[in-house]
């Protein structure tokens, strides 16, 4: 029983230490300016106030960059979930010449780190002007091979009887991937949307390397760039981070069951 | 039949498409540009970059920036990578245990560092570390530990992103530890428990065991993850102070993309390639080994 007690004990105040940075994120967010460098340091506000995110949205226009933020996750997450569940499918139901090849040449071909590409991708998009457009964060997300990988192995699990019976009921091959298919595998698909929208939002590396103007920026580039003028502010990078942070929470709260269940599964596989 | 081929490549055709001319062509032409001079003055224009051989590859053999980045991102691979497995392995029993309620709630709890935006967490630990206004050095006064500069000192930077990307990271390898737990059947405990084996037996012997496809698929991607070490350091140090936590990202982005040194920075990007490869490697023959 005391055991029990102090492992309870133990595992609420690792929990409090987890979860500390982002108390004191939000507290900080919403303290006046120069509020959050006092030594000792508040732990909460002593005057609550919305300075610093009128000062975002106001005067540095985050409120653009949330917008550019959101419109290339959606639109990245819905056309790869696209691309990604009819490949994932056929891999998984079609029999064709070089198909282990081609399947075995994309698992391995995870190895490589997506810096290698980055480079030529560069040069690619800059000769036909894309880049610093929402085209160079959306053709390279357009399709990838984790989620392919994920759709095919669920896809296994779909009784051939179900497709074979369709066909002999005159439905094409685009109705069975969409009227069988898409609804069996909506579970993973949901798994894998959440993985591309949280990987797009998050993603820094591609979307500043891509993106050069601060209109175009996502919320981590445009974050990163205010750090550079505002070291001395935490205020309002508080408040910058948790706008920034608080979609992806939200959207993983809201589908979690999901997310976790997609970790086990690539983890299990693997 | 034939129908059915043409089909299965209509479905295959979008994303095979798209990831031959915007992953495989890149890989590729990347390998080639590692080859050339490819400067500012390519740019314009594609064909001033001349063909040089093995020149950049020597030259990083001989640039002191290249080996300290090198150094750095080791230093981080072999440090962070071991602890954070440790730490989510530690979770992961903790909550596997039957004594404890409310499972879900740690689980969640524990899990939410690694949804969160990197950039953003990074910026909120640069205020955490803080040498004078920081609540860690605050919280580390209580046990009568003295300030510490921690992104200013050279020696305590990389500590400091250590422990900031363990935080990170451990809700993950948690949650494929815990389904990799939970996949030991319970008679081989039990068997143990008869036979009067005490925990620490049970853990060396059942759990390490048991887990090892697990705890190698665990490694094999927190290596990966952790050798492409660059928002940490671009946030919170910019690689300082002296250059103690530029990683080798960090410097193929300074060379490609602030230089424009772009042969230079392919070549950056392929040995870190080849490092990764032989780092899986390894670990493949390591775990093989051990089974035996």
């Amino acid at each position: 029983m005391i055991k029990k007690i102090y492992l309870h004990i133990f595992l609420i105040v690792s929990g409090f230490i987890t979860l500390a940075p982002f108390i004191w994120m939000i507290s900080a967010s919403f303290m006046g300016d120069g509020h959050a460098s006092v030594y000792p340091p508040r732990f909460l506000p002593d005057v609550f106030t919305l300075e610093q995110y009128h000062h975002l949205f106001l005067r540095l226009n985050v409120a653009r960059n949330f917008f550019n933020s959101l419109f290339l996750a959606v639109t990245v997450t819905l056309i790869s979930l696209f691309f990604n569940s009819m490949a994932g499918y056929a891999f998984a139901k079609y029999r064709f010449r070089g198909k282990n090849q081609i399947f075995n040449l994309l698992l391995s071909s995870m190895i490589i780190p997506a810096q290698v590409t980055m480079l030529p991708l560069f040069l690619m998009l800059k000769s036909i002007g894309f880049i610093n457009t929402y085209f160079a964060i959306i053709i390279p997300g357009l399709a990838n091979i984790f989620g392919i990988f994920l759709i095919r192995q669920y896809a296994l699990s779909i009784p051939d009887s179900l497709i074979e019976a369709a066909r002999i009921d005159g439905a094409s091959d685009f109705m069975i991937y969409r009227t069988i298919i898409l609804p069996l595998c909506l579970p993973i698909l949901i798994t894998l949307a959440i993985f591309t929208f949280m990987g797009t939002w998050n993603d820094f590396l591609w979307p500043l390397i891509a993106l050069t103007d601060d209109s175009m920026y996502t919320l981590p580039v445009a974050l990163a760039n205010l750090m550079g003028e505002h070291t001395k502010d935490p205020e309002l990078m508080m408040a910058g981070s948790v706008i920034t942070i608080i979609p992806v929470l939200v959207v993983f709260l809201a589908l979690q069951k999901y997310y976790i269940k997609g970790i086990m599964m690539s983890g299990v596989k693997g | 039949m034939r129908t059915r081929i043409s089909t299965a490549y209509f479905f295959l055709a979008p994303a095979l498409t798209a990831i031959f001319l915007f992953f495989f062509i890149p890989v590729i032409a990347a390998f080639l540009i590692s080859f050339t001079d490819f400067d500012i003055y390519s740019l314009g224009n594609f064909s001033n970059a001349r063909f040089i051989g093995l020149r950049n590859y020597l030259n990083l053999f001989q640039d002191p920036l290249f080996w300290q980045a090198l150094k750095n991102t080791f230093y981080f691979v072999i440090v962070a990578g071991p602890l954070s497995i440790a730490v989510s392995l530690g979770a992961a029993m903790l909550l596997n245990s039957r004594l404890v309620k409310f499972k879900g709630i740690f689980r969640l709890t524990y899990f939410i560092p690694v949804v969160t935006t990197l950039v953003a967490v990074a910026i909120v630990w640069r205020f955490i570390y803080h040498p004078r206004f920081g609540i860690l050095n605050y919280m580390l006064g209580f046990i009568g530990i003295n300030p510490i500069d921690w992104l200013g000192n050279p020696d305590w930077a990389m500590p400091a992103i250590i422990l900031m990307a363990v935080w990170k990271n451990f809700g993950y390898n948690m949650i494929i530890f815990i389904a990799g737990l939970q996949n030991i059947p319970e008679y081989l405990y039990e068997a143990a428990v008869v036979e009067g084996a005490n925990a620490w037996q049970k853990f060396k012997n059942i759990t390490i065991p048991m887990l090892a496809p697990t705890t190698l698929f665990v490694s094999i991607i927190t290596m990966i993850g952790f050798f492409q070490l660059f928002a940490e350091p671009y946030v919170m140090t910019q690689g300082g102070p002296l250059n103690r936590t530029l990683s080798i990202v960090q410097y193929m982005y300074q060379e490609g993309f602030r230089w424009w040194n772009m042969g230079y920075s392919a070549a950056i990007a392929f040995i870190l390639f080849f490092i990764i490869f032989l780092g899986t490697l390894i670990q493949f023959r390591v775990q093989k080994s051990s089974e035996i």
